[in-house]
């Protein structure tokens, strides 16, 4: 019988993360799935990034991930979003081309050492003793192993639907997956229904583009990962997407099939996203907006699909087809495929740790969409961590958990685990409490060095992201105590149309003016022979990150503060597998939380709902016994 | 552990030869020594010592002599540095000397059980002594949601929670702003926001200020009846009881020593102290009457001159009554006008403590100044605890700074850092807010989403 150190199944960006950086700290992965061409496919969005969700990419690829890597040579528009906004919520987004993104995620795992693409369903998880121990297939011998991550996406018990016609599947094509939900039940997990939705898909040249608002990308584009060679940066050539709009009309059409939308007339029991609403949902619960805004979105380079963003419907076919005939230069338009939504089951995550172990059982991990969010990048994120644990763990290694403090990772992480979810949950900024240090910019300086120290990041980047770091600090420091005198300096204040200074100011608070770039403050007189000025204006990223930082340095600094507040809750840790009931003073709805959700921390403990602020104080009493 | 520094009352409240008022946290020491003047500084003294000294206040009038117990962490009852103050029994002086303590930053009123909870915390109980800690936090959040502990917090929280969900739209409109900045909705106008966060300012300015009153009507106001033997002060205090609560006789000097009592007026507690009689003989006024009602009176927020119409006037005790206390603190009122209803003897109020004439516009009186024209309703949301003024003041500082950065024109994400401090300070007053509201409010107003 075969034995691997670590069994993923499902080959989907939560998969392809774990099994990828399980095999590279030095374990053997198997990773089953049913299709080996369809590793890290684009189910729905042909899109990787966007708010909050590209900052997730930037700490996958500073930790060592392959998402940012795979996203770089296949993208074929790339928009740095919200830039009128300041850096904290600048987000890195790109469209891909659907067929040469699953191809590099083929190539990337393919030539994965340690690790073997298993082409197989699995059906079901084997334990013994509460311990994993592997997992059974559906055309071969079971096969063994350590650690077991499921991130089996949509496919479990997948149902589709189109109007009231229901199709058995995981995504359009594709066989759904049974027996793993039932397997999971039978040793005792709690399951949930979710659903979620995709457009129609569309001919290219059946649409009349003349008459579209046109949306090309940046000019000149970043790419995600620190490892992409920025000279031979983009790849592939750069494409536009368009925009049209939904009108009365349009609604018209669509309210006709409501008697035979699946989500209305109650056939759908999963609960859907709300910030992903169908277009009928949008009409219904939005009835005063007399239009919505479409995005066309290339499928390809060379594919003649066309991704309709903003019109996802499970409403008949004929009815998406009548509708999108009336949208502006759709009016001749070929529908490939309509829209469908697809229901399929979650495992709510409050069942799993913060190491995405499930609490049930040793050795079995959670990952992706089964775990109750939705996205790709999300999905990728907990791929990561929860390869990373289960090495770490088989390795007899501490465990590796983010703080919300350092990384969107870990309030994802977080959040799911403390709060569960009952709807597909999908990353924000705002859910990010320390949003203004959790930036896509410094990434690297956040999570590098956890990458590194796992051995996913070359030796090289890493000394040039701490040979950076020395040039941040000194050039800081070096700000915050070089002083221009007003006739140094006021010719270059007048010039810049900012106000003059009367004697002396440091470059510090000079540059917290808006309308002055620190560069010009370094540049202005063409004089300073000072190293830390040299090596700054020698190297743009640290320049622009000692700029941040000047800049905004009184927000950055209240960050820093309220984080030291709740530190002390932070650290103060509660044992693994305590007990919440053997504290009879505690609330009753406070204890079952508790131990529903057995937090590690009482930083943790305060942030589920229905703990009140009185049953962290005897936890904080009882924790000191 | 950065905790306050917490203060409370260790003997119980009323009247007793001596009060102790217990003093623990990292700051027991340097809080002691602003207001404690003995040979020397309590920062200096050793654990386990006792130091003779005055109390003085921040205007370095005396208020009492005290004896000072020094206690060093972590060989104290909480373990932490702590010190013990022990005063005159006299409620005035304590509460006088408690207020001092609290008006220093960081320092502030102890909760119910919570020295006992830190000596816990700092391992100095078992685990018995422990269980009955939790049971005190216990009861006292089951009181609180009850809400029968104070009405009070009732009126106070349902204001702050509207403050909150004020708060948190303004917050959802700009989180709108950054986490679907591709949608096409439209995003809020900043002098429209900064006029929002303005009044929102205004209304906690509101709050604030109610606390000056707030105070008085939570601690009570301390009400010193004075005045010649037998001009009716213990008939006024059992008049306004409605019980015989002190001896009233015709035989002039019944009362010998302070008789405290409390009791509701409008919602407005006040604290009456029925003093013996102040004696006078023929021009000269009896000192030691005087010094005997002296420290009441001292104390008093407000001194019920009390004069009757059968012995007239005595401008002897009311000027010295002038040095003792202040002119807008008293209240001169005229009794037994049952007996001479046509008396000229100028009075603020007139009144007869047989058969309660007047009794109504005394309490006005005693309203008005106690809290003095404020329109204060028994359904006013007033602020009566220090804590909740000082996260009503943090959340103001939050909101000026977030007004800042509107009128700098900072993009969202800076302006909602303050927005969510504000609402995080507001949060602690009465429950907690989570980012989810946040999102919540979003996908509940707007419709975003592809
Ligand atoms: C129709 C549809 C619409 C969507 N719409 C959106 C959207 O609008 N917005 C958004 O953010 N996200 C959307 N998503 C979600 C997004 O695709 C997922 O969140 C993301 O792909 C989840 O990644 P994953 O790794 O968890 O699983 P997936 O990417 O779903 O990958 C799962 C993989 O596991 C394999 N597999 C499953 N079960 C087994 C098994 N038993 N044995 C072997 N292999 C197995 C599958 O073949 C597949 O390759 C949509 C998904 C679908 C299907
Ligand atoms: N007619 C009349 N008699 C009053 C009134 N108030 C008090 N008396 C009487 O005056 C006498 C003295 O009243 P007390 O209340 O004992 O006076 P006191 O000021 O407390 O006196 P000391 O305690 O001795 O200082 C008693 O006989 C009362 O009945 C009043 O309003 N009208
Ligand atoms: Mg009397």
């Amino acid at each position: 019988m075969k034995k691997f150190d670590i069994v993923v199944v499902g080959g989907g960006h939560a998969g392809i993360e774990a099994a990828s950086v399980g095999a590279r700290m030095g374990c053997s992965v198997g990773l089953i799935t049913m299709d080996r061409y369809a590793l890290g496919r684009l189910s729905c969005n042909p899109a990787i990034g966007g708010t909050a969700k590209g900052h997730l990419v930037r700490e996958i690829d500073a930790l060592g991930g392959i998402m940012g890597k795979i996203a770089d040579p296949t993208g074929i528009q790339f928009r740095m979003l919200n830039k009128s906004k300041g850096p904290a919520v600048w987000s890195l987004r790109c469209q891909s081309d659907r067929k040469l993104y699953s191809a590099e995620a083929y190539r990337v795992i393919d030539s994965t050492e340690n690790l073997e693409i298993v082409e197989d369903s699995a059906i079901g998880v084997l334990t013994e003793n509460g311990k994993v121990v592997g997992v059974k297939t559906q055309s071969r011998n079971d096969i063994l192993c350590n650690a077991l991550i499921l991130s089996s996406g949509t496919f479990l018990n997948g149902l589709m639907h189109t109007g009231l016609n229901k199709t058995i599947g995981g995504r359009h094509g594709e066989q759904s997956s049974t027996g793993i939900t039932e397997s999971l039940v039978n040793l005792g997990f709690e399951y949930g229904r979710l659903k979620t939705g995709t457009p129609p898909r569309l001919r290219k040249d059946t649409i009349n583009w003349n008459i579209l608002e046109e949306q090309p990308g940046d000019e000149n584009p970043e790419p995600f990962s620190y490892q992409t060679d920025i000279s031979k940066f983009p790849v592939l050539p750069q494409v536009s997407c368009h925009i049209s709009y939904t009108d009365k009309e349009v609604h018209k059409i669509l309210e006709k099939g409501f008697e035979f939308s699946p989500m209305f007339t109650g056939r759908i029991q999963g609960v859907g996203p709300r910030y992903c609403p169908s277009i009928e949902d949008k009409i219904v619960r939005f009835a005063d907006k007399e239009k919505h805004q479409l995005f066309l979105e290339p499928e390809g380079l060379d594919s003649d699909l066309i991704y309709l963003n903003g019109f996802s419907s499970s409403l008949p076919a004929e009815i998406q087809y009548e509708a999108l005939k009336k949208i502006k230069g759709l009016e001749n338009v070929e529908m490939v495929r309509p829209g469908y939504a697809v229901e399929y089951d979650f495992f709510p995550p409050h069942q799993v740790d913060l190491t995405l172990e499930t609490k049930l059982i040793d050795g079995l991990y959670f990952a992706g969409q089964i775990n109750g969010t939705s996205g790709y990048e999300e999905a990728a994120a907990q791929g990561l961590i929860a390869g990373i644990n289960a090495a770490l763990k088989i390795q007899g290694k501490p465990e590796f958990i983010l703080k919300r403090s350092q990384a969107y990772i870990g309030v994802l992480i977080d959040d799911l685990v403390t709060k569960s979810t009952d709807e597909p949950y999908r990353m924000f900024t705002s859910r990010a409490e320390h949003r203004l240090l959790l930036r896509q910019d410094n990434a690297d300086r956040r999570l590098m060095k956890f990458g590194f120290d796992f051995g996913l990041i070359p030796k090289e980047l890493f000394e040039k992201v701490n040979i950076r770091e020395k040039t941040i600090v000194g050039g800081i420091d070096y700000c915050q105590t070089k002083k221009y005198h007003a006739r140094e300096i006021n010719t270059f204040l007048n010039a810049t149309n900012s106000n003059e200074i009367d004697s002396t100011e440091t470059i510090s608070k000079l540059c917290k003016r808006p309308e002055i770039h620190l560069k010009q403050l370094l540049e202005f007189n063409g004089s300073i022979n000072e190293k830390a000025a040299i090596d700054l204006l020698k190297d743009e990223i640290a320049l622009q990150q000692t700029e941040i930082e000047l800049k905004y340095e009184g927000y950055i600094q209240r960050q820093y503060e309220a984080i030291a507040k709740l530190e002390r809750y932070e650290t103060t840790t509660i044992p693994l597998n305590f007990d919440f009931n053997k504290i009879k003073h505690l609330s009753t709805e406070g204890k079952s939380k508790l131990n529903k959700v057995k937090p590690r921390s009482i930083g943790q403990a305060s942030r589920i709902s229905g703990v009140t602020p009185s049953d962290i104080s005897i936890l904080l009493v009882y924790l000191k016994n | 552990m950065n905790e306050d520094t917490i203060v409370a009352l260790a003997t119980p409240a009323g009247v007793g030869a001596i009060s102790i008022i217990r003093v623990s946290g990292s700051k027991a020491f340097a809080v002691t020594d602003r207001f404690f003047f003995g040979k020397i500084k309590i920062e200096n003294a050793a654990t386990h010592t006792l130091h003779y000294g005055y109390i003085k206040n921040q205007d370095e009038e005396k208020i009492d002599d005290v004896l000072i117990s020094v206690f060093r962490a972590p060989n104290s009852y909480t373990g932490e540095d702590s010190i013990e103050i022990n005063t005159h029994g006299n409620p005035l002086i304590v509460q006088k000397i408690i207020e001092l303590l609290v008006s220093v930053d960081e320092v502030r009123l102890a909760e119910p059980g919570e020295f006992t909870k830190r000596a816990f915390l700092n391992s100095r109980l078992d685990l018995t002594e422990a269980e009955a800690v939790a049971d005190v936090i216990n009861s006292r959040t089951e009181a609180s949601f009850r809400g029968a502990r104070n009405q009070l917090d009732g009126f106070l929280s349902a204001r702050v929670n509207d403050l909150r969900s004020q708060l948190l739209n303004l917050s959802s409109f700009i989180e709108l702003e950054l986490d679907f900045a591709e949608e096409d909705i439209e995003f809020v106008n900043l002098d429209e926001l900064s006029k929002r966060v303005d009044s929102i300012i205004i209304e906690i300015d509101t709050l604030l200020e109610s606390y000056e009153f707030g105070r008085v009507i939570r601690d009570g106001v301390n009400v010193a009846i004075v005045g010649r033997p037998n001009v009716g002060k213990s008939s006024l205090l059992n008049y306004i009881l409605k019980e015989s609560r002190a001896i009233v006789s015709e035989i002039p000097g019944t009362t010998r020593d302070v008789i405290r009592e409390e009791v509701s007026i409008n919602g407005i507690l006040f604290r009456l102290f029925d003093t013996a009689g102040i004696r006078i003989s023929e021009d000269t006024i009896e000192r030691e009457g005087i010094l005997r009602s002296q420290e009441t009176v001292r104390n008093s927020d407000v001194i019920i001159f009390l004069e009757d119409v059968k012995q007239g006037e005595s401008r002897e005790l009311q000027k010295d009554l002038l040095d003792l206390s202040s002119p807008d603190k008293i209240i001169k009122v005229l009794n037994k006008i049952d007996l001479d209803s046509t008396s000229e003897i100028s009075a603020d109020v007139k009144i007869s403590a047989k058969t309660g004439e007047g009794i109504d516009r005394l309490f006005f009186k005693l309203k008005e100044k106690a809290i003095g024209s404020s329109s204060y309703t028994e359904k006013t949301a007033i602020v009566t605890n220090l804590r909740h003024h000082n996260c009503l003041k943090k959340s103001r500082e939050n909101l000026i700074n977030a007004r800042e950065s509107i009128i700098k024109k900072m993009s969202g994400e800076f302006i909602s850092v303050d927005l969510r401090n504000a609402e995080m300070t507001l949060a602690e007053i009465i429950g907690e807010v989570t980012t989810e509201d946040i999102l919540n409010n979003i996908f509940m107003k707007f419709c975003i989403g592809k």
